[in-house]
């Protein structure tokens, strides 16, 4: 069972049962749905962004524990960020997440703070895109697409 | 971890005959290790394993009479010919099917329906008509129709559920009209395991004289289907739900609808005569199979219903009534746990969410016990949303499941919440 624990570290369990940032913010200018039709799992993020730094960061939406604690501690990290960190960070998770070795900052959590704990959900190839849908949405509403993105 | 009593109404294996354990045996993808745990399969709404018949039969096939069906003149071409066509008579046997001519292989139970959409629906169907489905259908069973129904012009209608997830016959009867001009509806749902009464819906159609198409992936697996008695039109059923391969499955019709049918798909072996002028067509069921078809595959399926008639499907519908029963029970003692879908006539499906736990997580953590179940929409979004979730674990029998098994499932969700929800 120590793999299971790899995935359901306490900080995500946490996040799962009180989600940090769960609420619709209403100053945003920036907002994106992200949607993983493999489970349902559908979210809103809202984003403050003033003179190229996120303000302010929120989320609503219904999912699992991997996807609800990744947009809880994402909103929390990227908070205070000006968006082009925001966007690096974005691929530093992606690269740890998929194991791509080829990106720059190699695939480990090192450095990344608590986001480091979703190193584990590498091991679960069908739980990736839930802790990635999160990020997805984040550069969609960053890039203003306005249209819903899915995991698909 | 919680131990759990053993119930009164726990299924006797062995009762009546059923060896489940000698049963066990012919299924050689069952005896192995998941995350170092026994594997427990209870996704058999998603896909059967095979018996080790089935998969001899694929093999004596490719190893000894590989070749291809009707045009060959030679030794091998006879012999599989012989046994594809052998296989089409040993389905329409096992369906009660009037003729040969009647059972048409396709891929599986969605291309079965694809081909009555564009076929039967093309020719049939136009503009201001309706078709009638239910609110408990796989995708499979709406989206053809819905494509159709753009098209044509046509509108969809949809018999609702009640909260059991029962289809409410006095809509249904309403829904009948003038303008209906074909009722298309599952047997067993697979995201409920709802039974409808498909007789009453064939016979309530039949009364206005509309055709009626039955989604039977979900009950050639568990129960006797005579297409004869049920009247229905056409049938459609995949043969890997049903122990036999991926690839392969049945389109029923009547001779008189499929006479009458434009083919579907063009091609090789569905044709008489060809010329740039004008093509005539071959006979049934030829008409509908163009290009070189999934020989193997339905040696194989013939087999697999071989399998399931072999060990006779009233018992197969008995061990697998107590073990629902007993799996309801065990389920419904676990603190947290709503069932979905609760209908008075259900068959093989325990689809349940977990409070404070999403279905994905249950899913995983199951998995990681050995458990293997489904957690998801089931291809059947308008169910969840009917249901206000999301996504339901679905755990989902067969014929080789075991109450230990049950209790295994039961155990393991207990320890999804213990993690998750603490």
């Amino acid at each position: 069972m120590t793999e299971l624990r790899d995935l359901y570290q306490q900080v995500i369990l946490d996040h799962n049962r009180k989600p940090r940032n769960f609420r619709v913010l209403e100053s945003a200018n920036r907002t994106a749905e992200g949607y993983n039709p493999l489970c349902g799992d559908q979210m809103k993020l809202y984003l403050d962004v003033e003179d190229g730094v996120i303000k302010d960061a929120a989320f609503q939406g219904k999912g699992c524990a991997i996807s609800k604690a990744s947009a809880s501690l994402m909103t929390a990290a990227v908070i205070g960020k000006p968006v082009d960190e925001a966007e690096a960070l974005f691929r530093r998770i992606h690269a740890m997440l998929t194991g791509d070795v080829t990106a720059k900052g190699a695939s480990s959590g090192d450095g990344l703070g608590k986001l480091a704990v979703f190193e584990g959900v590498r091991e679960f190839p069908s739980r990736i895109k839930c802790a990635t849908l999160p990020w997805h949405t984040l550069r969609a509403a960053l890039s203003g697409a306005g249209e819903a993105v899915t995991t698909e | 971890m919680s131990t759990i009593t053993r119930s009164s109404r726990m299924p006797n294996a062995g009762a009546g005959g059923w060896d489940v354990e000698r049963i066990r045996r012919d299924f050689p993808a069952l005896h192995q290790q998941v995350h170092g745990k026994p594997l427990v399969y209870l996704d058999n709404a998603a896909t059967s394993q095979k018996p080790q018949a089935v998969i001899d039969a694929l093999t004596a096939y490719y190893t000894r009479d590989n070749s291809n069906v009707h045009r060959g003149v030679h030794l091998l071409s006879e012999r599989a010919t012989e046994a594809y066509e052998g296989a089409r008579r040993r389905i329409q046997r096992h369906l009660n099917a009037a003729s040969h001519r009647e059972i048409v292989f396709v891929r599986q139970a969605t291309e079965a329906i694809n081909l009555v959409a564009a076929s039967f629906g093309r020719t049939v169907v136009g503009a201001g008509d309706e078709i009638v489905i239910s609110a408990i259908e796989h995708h499979a069973n709406i989206v053809p129709w819905q494509m159709l129904c753009a098209e044509k012009g046509a509108r969809l209608k949809v018999v609702p559920v009640d909260d059991r997830g029962e289809l409410i016959m006095d809509e249904y009867a309403r829904l009948l009209g003038p303008r209906t001009r074909l009722v298309a509806i599952t047997q067993v749902s697979n995201a409920l395991g709802t039974i409808t009464p498909i007789r009453r819906i064939i016979e309530l159609a039949h009364r206005e004289n509309i055709p009626v198409l039955v989604d039977g992936a979900q009950a050639v697996p568990h129960q006797a289907v005579d297409v004869r008695e049920l009247d229905c039109d056409f049938f459609a059923f995949s043969g890997h739900k049903a122990y036999g391969p991926t690839g392969i499955g049945v389109l029923y019709g009547k001779e008189a609808w499929l006479e009458r049918m434009p083919p579907y798909q063009g091609g090789g072996d569905m044709i008489k005569l060809v010329t740039f002028e004008k093509t005539i067509y071959n006979d049934l069921p030829y008409k509908f199979e163009a290009g070189t078809p999934h020989i193997a595959g339905a040696i194989g399926l013939a087999v697999g219903l071989d399998y399931l008639a072999g060990l006779g499907l009233d018992r197969v519908s008995a061990w697998e009534h107590e073990l629902l029963e007993y799996g309801t029970e065990l389920l419904q003692a676990v603190p947290g746990v709503r069932l979905i879908g609760t209908a008075r006539e259900k068959a093989g499906v325990l689809s349940f969410v977990l409070d404070g736990v999403h279905a994905h997580d249950v899913g995983t953590i199951l998995d990681h016990q050995g458990v293997a179940v489904r957690a998801g929409h089931h291809c059947a979004m308008p169910v969840m949303e009917r249901f206000g979730v999301a996504a339901t674990v679905r755990a989902s029998l067969g014929l080789y499941n075991t109450p230990g098994e049950l209790e295994a499932l039961a155990s393991a969700v207990r320890s999804a919440r213990e993690i998750i929800a603490g």
